[in-house]
């Protein structure tokens, strides 16, 4: 089998073209020994197999980051049969100085011109000629997202691994970057067109002083309305079905014994089926809309514009895009921190990483925003104000993100920010079709695989525990009337701190939970509509304060067993993944604490 | 006639040469490996709402740096043609 590497800069389509080389024939995890991700993935040319291992996307191989270590290991160990290097067509100056580079390691070396579709548009030629010949190697055009200049590629790659070539002598870093801009200026030819002036303006627009904040919370905004809004009638409609799958399953139980029917369908298939159907929709709606931002190339706007704060915190700018991947799962978040260089920096993005919602906790808080703030009315108006207030607890989030970086740095982290460079591509069109594709596959079903994997033992142990007697009252009452006394000082009861306790494998079964509890028949009934759960909260001595601080413990309090390992493994270290899990939890106790105590004093509650 | 400044004092839409990238060892590395050396010419393209950090066109990508970052790259641009007795005197 011929070994073929795929080396290049960030954010020059090297996945896509990964992608399209390889179809669903690839495998990813970590180089061994090293949090840095690798992807590995085969075909077949004229009866030859081909295995493309990707290296990380890296500016340079001057090995001063673990990814740059890696691809220059990778490269300078000789396991490739050859290396292509993807290069950006719009901005190929800039990435014929990684080519210099590598040149100067291998001779057999493979230059892969991509984006040439995105390249034209923007009037901008490259004549691969001439490039080829004046870096001596041969080079190939590409633009992987449309799957054009594939089969060239592939039969380029073919020749390259039985050719004989010699690496070129070392030069000088500034001798590289002036090679470089000799090269473009004798092969790129370009001509200032339309589209890149619109580029300049969008970004303008993004990112001014008057209208970049407002741009961003009204984008943020719409992906939360439409993620409330839509996901609303998709989950009636699941749980109308699980409700009638779920009478199939009491028939066919009938005649088992009443425990095990109790634990099979009251506990498993409850639990289940309501976190399947309060999850998968705004999920299937979210994921997507996120994406999309992420294709289009806004992300990095964002860090841009969100940098000054992080700044004054002593925190990386990047650390808002690792915030933002948080938001889809807080496991992800954290290992996203790789992006960040500084140690320091990066520790403190870990830290902080659980403190803005994951989307597990988005029905919870939509569930409680619809009950309590906006009346559990429908309609337009109120799903406008229910993602009003949706982004208002993101906005917390972020707010808590923030101080929560600057008190790390003040204290157990102490130091200035490091040095900071954030590329911002250019905006792409999204390529719609696979963005759903990944955003459903990559994200959707694997954490809806992994919340599920979770609720179904969940459903089993809540369901013992609440009908197992000790005593005179059963095991879960026994732990709710133990912690209700501590818990009621930060405006909770004993069934909802227990339920975040139970909930800990996954935050999307702790409304489940608490309903199990309070229904103490011990199993979770269908509720049609929202109105009933309002009804059975309110009987149990929820008021609006009940429901701020239990918005505020969602948002704030210990990371879900997924991300505490994930944080563990990336930290190395009990120590860090303690402290971890102690502050969000000392935040969200202490703000519940102060709002309750303030609602008491002034007898709002 | 040539006018010195620094990265950070550039503002948006205008360009200039770069004399002296001297933002610290690891910073200096990562702006070489950007191919923001001395001759390199960088336009300020962006500013963002606080006014820091601000995005610069560098041999066709778009980087946003922080201004203390900033500070420790020299530039120098031509001025307009000024009669050379109105500097001496200014």
């Amino acid at each position: 089998m011929n070994r073929v590497a795929l080396a290049g800069n960030p954010n020059v389509g090297k996945s896509t073209l990964f992608n399209a080389l390889t179809g669903l024939r690839q495998h990813t995890g970590n180089w061994a020994g090293k949090t840095v991700a690798t992807a590995r993935g085969q075909y077949t040319f004229e009866g030859e197999e081909y295995q493309l291992i990707d290296l990380p996307g890296t500016y340079s191989l001057a090995a001063h980051s673990q990814e740059e270590a890696v691809a220059r290991d990778y490269i300078e160990s000789g396991q490739a049969d050859g290396v292509v290097v993807v290069c950006d067509a719009t901005c190929l100056e800039r990435n014929l100085i990684l080519v210099l580079q590598v040149l100067e390691l291998t001779g057999r070396v493979l230059v892969c011109v991509n984006l040439l579709d995105e390249a034209e548009r923007l009037g901008i030629k490259v004549d691969l000629p001439a490039l080829s010949q004046r870096l001596g190697v041969p080079v190939v055009g590409t633009a992987a997202g449309r799957q054009e200049g594939l089969t060239d590629l592939k039969a380029a790659i073919a020749r390259l691994v039985k050719a004989e070539a010699s690496a070129t002598p070392k030069r000088a870093p500034c001798e590289r970057v002036t090679l470089a801009e000799r090269y473009a200026a004798q092969v790129v030819r370009s001509e200032k067109a339309d589209r890149q002036r619109r580029q300049q303006r969008l970004d303008c627009l993004l990112t001014s002083k008057s209208t970049g904040i407002p741009l961003m919370l009204l984008l943020f905004g719409l992906v939360v309305w439409l993620t409330v809004a839509g996901a609303n009638m998709p989950s009636t409609m699941l749980t109308n079905l699980f409700a009638w799958l779920g009478e199939g399953l009491e028939s066919w139980l009938a005649g088992a014994p009443a425990w095990l029917s109790g634990v099979l369908l009251d506990g498993v298939y409850r639990v289940t089926a309501w976190v399947v159907s309060m999850m998968l929709p705004p999920m299937a709606i979210f994921f997507p809309l996120f994406t999309l931002l992420e294709d289009l190339g806004y992300l990095p706007r964002v860090a841009f514009v969100m940098d000054h704060a992080f700044q004054k915190c002593r925190a990386c700018g990047k650390q808002c895009l690792t915030m933002c991947m948080s938001i889809g799962c807080n496991a992800c978040g954290v290992t996203g921190c790789r992006i960040i260089d500084s140690p320091r920096e990066r520790l403190i993005a870990i830290l902080t990483s659980s403190l803005v919602p994951c989307n597990g906790k988005f029905p919870t808080l939509i569930a409680l925003i619809t009950l309590f703030f906006v009346g559990g009315r429908g309609g337009l108006l109120a799903s406008m104000e229910g993602a009003a207030l949706l982004l208002g607890t993101l906005v917390l989030g972020v707010a808590g993100t923030l101080a929560c970086s600057r008190l790390l740095s003040a204290t157990v982290l102490k130091g200035m920010p490091s040095s900071f460079a954030l590329e911002l591509p250019p905006f792409r069109k999204p390529r719609v079709g696979e963005v759903i594709v990944r955003s459903v596959l990559d994200r959707t079903l694997f954490v809806l695989g992994r919340a599920v994997a979770v609720a179904a033992p969940a459903g089993v142990i809540i369901w013992l525990m609440a009908n197992v007697t000790l005593g005179e009252a059963t095991i879960l009452a026994h732990c709710t009337g133990f912690l209700d006394p501590f818990a009621r000082l930060f405006g909770l009861d004993g069934v909802i701190l227990m339920a975040f306790i139970l909930g800990w494998p996954a935050n999307e079964i702790v409304l489940p939970v608490m309903l199990m509890a309070y229904l103490a028949t011990g199993s979770l009934v269908e509720f049609d509509d929202l109105s009933a759960l309002g009804q059975l909260l309110t009987q149990h001595g929820w008021t609006w304060l009940t429901a701020v601080c239990t918005m505020l413990f969602s948002l704030f309090h210990w990371p879900c067993s997924t991300t505490c390992l994930t944080i563990y493994k990336e930290t190395g270290s009990v120590k860090w993944t303690a402290l971890a899990i102690a502050l969000p939890t000392a935040l969200g106790l202490g703000l519940c604490l102060c709002v309750t105590t303030a609602a008491r004093l002034l007898g709002l509650a | 006639m040539y006018e010195a400044l620094c990265l950070s004092a550039l503002r948006e839409g205008e360009s200039a040469y770069v004399t002296e990238v001297n933002a610290g060892p690891a910073m200096d590395r990562r702006l070489t490996d950007l191919g923001l050396v001395r001759g390199t010419r960088v336009t300020c393209v962006l500013r963002s709402p606080a006014g820091d950090p601000c995005a610069y066109l560098i041999r066709g990508a778009l980087i946003a740096l922080r201004r203390a970052d900033a500070d420790g790259v020299a530039l120098e641009r031509q001025i307009q043609a000024v009669p050379a007795q109105a500097v001496v005197t200014s």
